[in-house]
């Protein structure tokens, strides 16, 4: 009889403070467990008590990797609460400003986090001695990133332009012309990224996701849609708590959600691209079909041409905007004064896949409730199944390669876990 | 003779949106010269090679809010030859030291349903309250031009040259309208550090103090400005409790304003 134990006390390359332990007995997986001890931060908490305004620049952080995903979703749900809408060329500066978000992130994790597991390095520097030109490419990719969210948001991390509403400050139509070029070598680049994910090698393993995205009438999703999965749910936004729920687990700082019935599922590209490939622009879907990538990916570690293809319709996307944009007349739109408690949920697509806020305001406009549901921790329990099935199906590993293994498939997710801890629920349910 | 090694370079993380270590590889034109400058030795969250310590130069990110990070900051003291942290948390305990001034235990309640399985300290606080410090760079986030400033003058063993005038200056440098004059828009920029290229105004928006408290700032004279332009005594006390909450200057200006029973 035998007991082995997996342990990897510090998760490297993934963003923020987690570890993983595997517990065999007898080579049958006892126990899985993705554990999160990045400290609380307890943002639902001190949310209360302050205006909804400010709401995005607080809860932006929440997560440096990913900030205007929090400011996306902090807006259209306040705006939800107050009944306005915003349209036009400001909703499409939003999207625009989402295409900077995605584009850093997804360079960020295809280069810096994921590559050098497929290459064989423990970094991207040390994998830029070798690769140089490739470690370049990602950063002139991200870099581009970068700078659409500099010149819409004034800068890259915790952006300071966006308000309820809209904007502080909307750029000249020359302002995005100047831009278009860069936007243009972007997609160059991001095809290139394509062209090198396909052609890395990926072990032979499928995994039966519950994949959970957004979906809209006509786009590929990122700031509205129906919540639906690859089950056969479809439901509006205000049902999600409804549907999914969220556990806290002894070795955690971050809840976990499931769906009602208990059964984990996954958010982020691989969900989002397979709920929505017939919504990817002209260019990304003949990317995709050129790569060779089905309309539906099981295969977490091909996350890597996904987020590549993303990149490319984010490009793409970004381009039509541009192209259309006419300067607004006003940088936001008019708020209503808050007469009565109105509450309001919104989701939208981080990079990670969605993120679900939801906020009751007292009359004046005061936060007295928030909930805030963050993609790790829609992640977490459905990693700890790709961690199980790996396990089983590399028994015969030794420790060392083994926990290498089980920390490469956590990096398929790209797991953010500064943001998986701050989530969690303002209403009290003690036991 | 012997080739000298490189310094070493360690990035830590303690309570904090990684924002400000994400800076770092945010510096994409200078990401690999750094690389080749210098041994990236710890910095979990771009590398799984770990080399030991001593490290030179220690570039700390987060806030300390649970009794083994206290434990653990000491730890990265006594390996590292200087350390500097980087960013608000670090600096002034972050937006997360809203804690300080409310009941964690009710806080611990209010998110958790199960608060027993969490661990916390009822306080979030900068490093320099548990070790010595030798640089502290400012903003949430940090900007990417004075993080590079800082990591170049400590290899070379001179001090930073990062200044600690007020926004205003900066402001004006750049020639900006100034929203408070032109706009009546509220704006913590006479009282605020330098060093984001004062972007909120050159955005139409009044700063917003995510560098903190600049070297003696008159508070005092800005509150009755703010209360001006239609700030609700409420209103003032928020605007300075934000990411700097637990910086002495913007806690006393907080302080300094009524707890009154106006509207929010």
């Amino acid at each position: 009889m035998t007991d082995r134990t997996i342990a990897v006390d510090y998760l490297a390359r993934v963003e923020g403070e987690g570890a993983l332990i595997v517990r065999i007995h007898n080579a049958t997986v006892e126990h899985v467990e993705l554990r999160i001890f990045e400290p609380p931060r307890f943002f639902e908490a001190f949310l209360r008590g302050r205006s909804y305004r400010e709401a995005p620049d607080i809860t932006a952080r929440i997560c440096g990797i990913c900030p205007v995903a929090y400011q996306m979703s902090a807006c259209h749900a306040m705006e939800r609460a107050l009944g306005v809408s915003v349209g036009g060329p400001l909703r499409d500066l939003r999207r625009l400003l989402y295409c900077g978000e995605w584009i850093e992130s997804h360079a960020l994790h295809i280069y810096l986090l994921h590559a050098p597991d497929f290459l064989g390095y423990p970094d991207a520097i040390r994998m830029a001695k070798d690769h140089r030109e490739l470690v370049q490419q990602g950063l002139r990719l991200k870099k581009i990133g970068n700078a659409l969210m500099q010149l819409l948001g004034g800068r890259e991390i915790h952006p300071i332009n966006v308000r309820v509403g809209g904007f502080y400050r909307c750029p000249t139509r020359a302002e995005l012309d100047g831009f278009r070029p860069e936007l243009e070598s972007a997609f160059t680049l991001a095809e290139a990224t394509a062209r090198f994910a396909a052609g890395l090698d990926f072990p032979d393993v499928e995994e039966d996701y519950d994949f959970v995205a957004l979906r809209h009438a006509s786009e590929y999703p990122m700031n509205e849609g129906d919540v639906v999965s690859s089950r056969g749910l479809q439901i509006a936004v205000d049902d999600f708590e409804e549907e999914f729920r969220e556990i806290q687990v002894p070795h955690s700082n971050a809840l976990q959600s499931v769906r009602k019935d208990g059964n984990p599922y996954l958010v982020g590209p691989l969900a989002r691209y397979a709920l929505n490939y017939d919504r990817l622009r002209p260019r990304a879907a003949s990317l995709a079909r050129e790569t060779g990538l089905g309309h539906v990916v099981r295969n977490p570690y091909q996350s890597i041409i996904v987020r590549a293809i993303e990149t490319a319709q984010a490009c793409e996307e970004g381009l039509a905007i541009i192209d259309r944009y006419v300067l607004p007349d006003s940088p936001s739109v008019p708020l209503p004064s808050v007469a009565s408690p109105v509450s309001g949920a919104a989701i939208t697509e981080a990079p990670r896949g969605m993120l679900y806020h939801r906020y009751r305001l007292a009359s004046g406009g005061t936060i007295e409730d928030a909930r805030i549901v963050a993609p790790t921790s829609q992640n977490q329990k459905r990693i700890e199944e790709d961690l199980r099935h790996l396990v089983e199906r590399s028994i015969d590993l030794a420790d060392a390669p083994l926990t290498d293994a089980c920390e490469r498939a956590i990096r398929n997710h790209d797991p953010c876990i500064s943001c998986a801890t701050h989530f969690l629920r303002l209403e009290l349910a003690r036991d | 003779m012997a080739t000298r090694r490189p310094p070493r370079v360690a990035v830590w993380k303690f309570a904090s949106c990684d924002g400000c270590q994400l800076t770092l590889l945010d510096c994409e034109d200078e990401l690999l010269a750094v690389a080749d400058a210098v041994e990236i030795a710890n910095f979990r969250e771009a590398s799984r090679a770990v080399v030991e310590g001593p490290y030179d130069l220690s570039l700390v990110e987060g806030s300390i809010t649970t009794a083994e990070d206290a434990r653990r900051i000491r730890e990265v003291r006594a390996q590292s030859r200087f350390l500097v942290t980087i960013g608000a948390c670090a600096t002034a305990g972050g937006i997360q030291a809203l804690r300080n001034f409310a009941d964690v235990e009710e806080y611990r309640r209010v998110v958790y349903a199960r608060p027993e399985y969490i661990t916390t300290l009822a306080s979030s606080t900068a490093i320099r309250e548990h070790v010595a410090v030798d640089f502290e760079l400012r903003g949430c986030p940090i900007d990417k031009s004075q993080l590079l400033e800082v990591i170049s003058a400590f290899l070379v063993d001179r001090v930073p040259n990062v200044p600690t005038e007020s926004v205003c200056i900066e402001c004006k440098r750049r020639g900006n309208v100034c929203v408070v004059v032109a706009h009546g828009a509220p704006c913590l920029g006479p009282v605020t550090q330098t060093g984001c290229g004062a972007i909120c105004p050159a955005f139409h928006r009044g700063c917003y103090g995510c560098f903190g408290p600049m070297d003696s700032p008159n508070t005092a004279a800005l509150i009755p400005l703010l209360e001006h332009t239609g700030m609700t005594p409420a209103a003032v006390r928020r605007f300075f409790s934000t990411f700097n909450a637990a910086a002495p200057a913007f806690r006393a200006a907080t302080e300094s304003v009524a707890e009154a029973s106006s509207p929010p």
